[in-house]
């Protein structure tokens, strides 16, 4: 916890050192600061697109035998895949290739289901968004709920028993939880009648668009792997308002709130958790890589249509183009999120809002 | 001269009596702290599990081949655990499958500490544009979502152990190249760096001997966690089917239960218990290395 704080403390830090900031130097400070941290993004996604050439590019001793396994090739075919794939260029001119290509949206072709990775991703982008947002929103309200409580009074008995469970859960697999969970709600087990069904998205065949019916039908068939997302995930989220809790604890201002006459309630909500929030707020933001990895494995259990099970598909051959691209959808959107959390972050401070 | 006999090697206990009492200080809080002391009767029972496995499970027990059960058959006298989807007993499997989890997350882990300590030492010892840009790099790595890079370097590597240590070891470094560098910057200011420096130690000399031996401790707490983190890592590049295809574990168990109709048959005795194995462990190495953390610095742990 100690780590990920510093960042932050820092962060305060300099703001503490420029209060008296007017409207114009303000301004220009954040513009200041939008720049580099938007830069800062730029180039991490430039070493993103040289990690995903380096993985799937050139450690793989021969794609062309990858793609053919198990079927019988002949020499000229070979030859026209090598070319097909541009293996016959110098590495610069495939990393161009690749560069200008992924820029303008060009993921590749997958092996497997021959059409553009591009194409694959956007048709799985919507149903990984619906359940990583809302197991999101879920986590956050659940996690955020228990961490006030318990970090406002660590060690008692709501504090222990949460923390414990958080870190029990911690320790679970995803999948396998979702698997139990799969077993115990869907599939009628013992007394329990089959409440949810077992997997995919909507009913097959049924009416799709946004009919009441169809709503209510995808809504059936999330609920069990956003409930799986927000048993392993929530615990994050908990931890990280409880310590942030803690960390006000010792403060004068609660005792003068105190003094004052408030209730602890009072106390707690309109003083405590105000300023509690302001550190947590970036840190959920920087907790969607963590959700990616839940997704993968949920998605594969549940094989809910996202990008996660598209994932799990393209380890199949492995399908190496399918793989790069969702390795790359995956890593920027989390590029984007660090970003969304610099800024979130200097925009709630009311120390650097001033202006 | 003290700082030299402090590090020589193979004296260095014999002549500094403190270090030693912090030694006996330290087990004597740990086995004072009931979590640490259940972790570790944990860890000590799986390792001896794992090491023994071969003189009581035979190679007909693991073969898929003329398994002796009916197919996801439930718990019986023959079988306390039910038998898995080619009908072996599930139990000779479970033990077998500590193996590979603990050979996994304990290899991967050694890779992790060497390159993540490494990194740290050099970017908290070398400041200036060394560190800025390794710092640079670790962050960016911090950022990056770990499984689909693990899943991206494993599946490229190919099915196998190998490539899953691998692919964890590249994955999970950076956090402990920042708890490395962040410590040899403390150690870094203390006097006795300075009294080597003014004996003319020279930069290796100065990482090695003076500041390893310091951060050590930290590298401890680091790895217990992380060994733990790697041994669910491991289970889940397992479980997505990247394993090593002709052995036994948990993740693979977890694989093929669910993918050869464990969960439409309801089959409990055959998904519950790897998954259980894979939790037992991961809380036996979290709860010392929250003791360790704890003990060493309270103040890191809250």
């Amino acid at each position: 916890m100690s780590s990920t704080s510093a960042p932050l403390s820092a962060g305060s830090l300099s703001a503490l050192e420029a209060p008296s900031t007017d409207g114009a130097s303000g301004a220009r400070d954040f513009a200041h600061y939008l720049v580099r941290k938007v830069a800062a993004a730029i180039v991490s996604f430039a070493l993103l697109l040289v990690l995903g050439f380096i993985i799937f590019s050139l450690m793989p001793s021969n794609p062309v035998e990858a793609l053919t396994r198990g079927h019988p090739t002949s020499a000229k075919q070979i030859a026209f895949l090598t070319k097909q794939l541009g293996l016959n260029q110098p590495v610069w001119e495939r990393f161009g290739h690749f560069v200008l290509n992924t820029l303008q949206g060009h993921l590749g072709y997958s092996w497997q289901f021959e059409e553009p990775v591009a194409t694959l991703v956007i048709q799985r982008l919507w149903p990984t968004l619906l359940l990583m947002g809302s197991s999101t929103i879920v986590s956050i309200l659940l996690g955020m709920w228990l961490g006030i409580r318990s970090g406002w009074r660590p060690g008692k008995l709501l504090d222990r028993t949460s923390t414990g469970t958080a870190i029990a859960f911690w320790s679970v697999p995803t999948y396998w939880l979702g698997i139990l969970l799969l077993v115990l709600f869907s599939t009628g087990f013992g007394p329990i009648p089959p409440l949810f069904p077992a997997g995919g998205m909507s009913t097959p065949g049924a009416v799709g668009g946004l009919a009441p019916s169809h709503i209510l039908d995808v809504a059936r068939h999330l609920v069990l792997p956003c409930l799986t997302l927000v048993l392993v995930v929530f615990a994050q989220y908990q931890m990280i308002m409880r310590s942030s809790m803690i960390d006000e604890l010792g403060n004068p201002y609660l005792l003068t709130a105190r003094a004052k006459g408030l209730r602890d309630a009072e106390v707690r909500q309109k003083h405590a958790v105000p300023n509690a929030l302001l550190p947590s707020v970036t840190l959920i933001f920087l907790q969607v890589g963590t959700m990616i990895s839940g997704a993968i494995t949920v998605e594969t259990v549940y094989s809910w249509p996202g990008l996660g099970y598209l994932t799990f598909q393209a380890l199949n051959i492995p399908d190496l183009p399918l793989l790069e691209g969702t390795f790359i959808i995956f890593s920027a959107s989390v590029i984007v999120f660090n970003l969304l959390a610099d800024l979130a972050y200097r925009y709630l401070d009311p120390r650097v809002r001033r202006s | 001269m003290t700082t030299i006999d402090q590090t020589a090697p193979g004296s260095a206990a014999a002549a500094t009596p403190p270090r030693f009492q912090a030694l006996r200080k330290f087990a004597r809080e740990f086995a004072r702290t009931p979590t640490a002391m259940a972790g570790l009767a944990i860890l000590i029972a799986i390792t001896v599990l794992a090491l023994t496995a071969p003189l009581f499970i035979h190679a007909s027990d693991l073969n898929v081949v003329n398994a002796p059960g009916q197919p996801i058959a439930p718990p019986s006298a023959r079988f306390p655990l039910g038998t898995d989807y080619a009908g072996r007993s599930i139990v000779p499997l479970l033990i077998w499958g500590t193996r590979p989890s603990l050979a996994i997350g304990v290899i991967s882990t050694a890779l992790t500490m060497v390159l993540g300590s490494a990194i740290g030492l050099l970017a908290g010892h070398y400041g200036g544009i060394t560190s800025r840009l390794l710092m640079a790099l670790t962050d960016w790595f911090i950022a990056l979502p770990t499984l689909p890079l693990a899943i991206g370097l494993a599946a490229v590597l190919g099915q196998g152990d190998a490539s899953i240590t691998i692919a964890i070891a590249v994955t999970s470094w950076p956090g402990t190249a920042r708890l490395i560098r962040a410590q040899t910057l403390a150690v870094e200011a203390r006097p006795f760096i300075e009294r080597a420096k003014a004996l003319g130690a020279r930069d290796g000399q100065l990482m090695v001997r003076q500041v390893l031996p310091n951060v050590a401790p930290f590298i401890l707490v680091s790895a217990t966690l992380t060994v733990a983190g790697s041994i669910l890592s491991a289970a889940t590049l397992q479980f997505l089917g990247l394993g090593n295809p002709t052995d036994v574990s948990w993740g693979s168990m977890i694989n093929q239960a669910f993918f050869q109709g464990a969960v439409s048959a309801g089959a409990w005795w055959y998904i519950l218990p790897p998954g259980i194995a894979i939790l037992v462990v991961v809380l036996g190495f979290t709860l010392v290395g929250r003791a360790v953390e704890n003990i060493l610095n309270p103040r890191m742990a809250r």
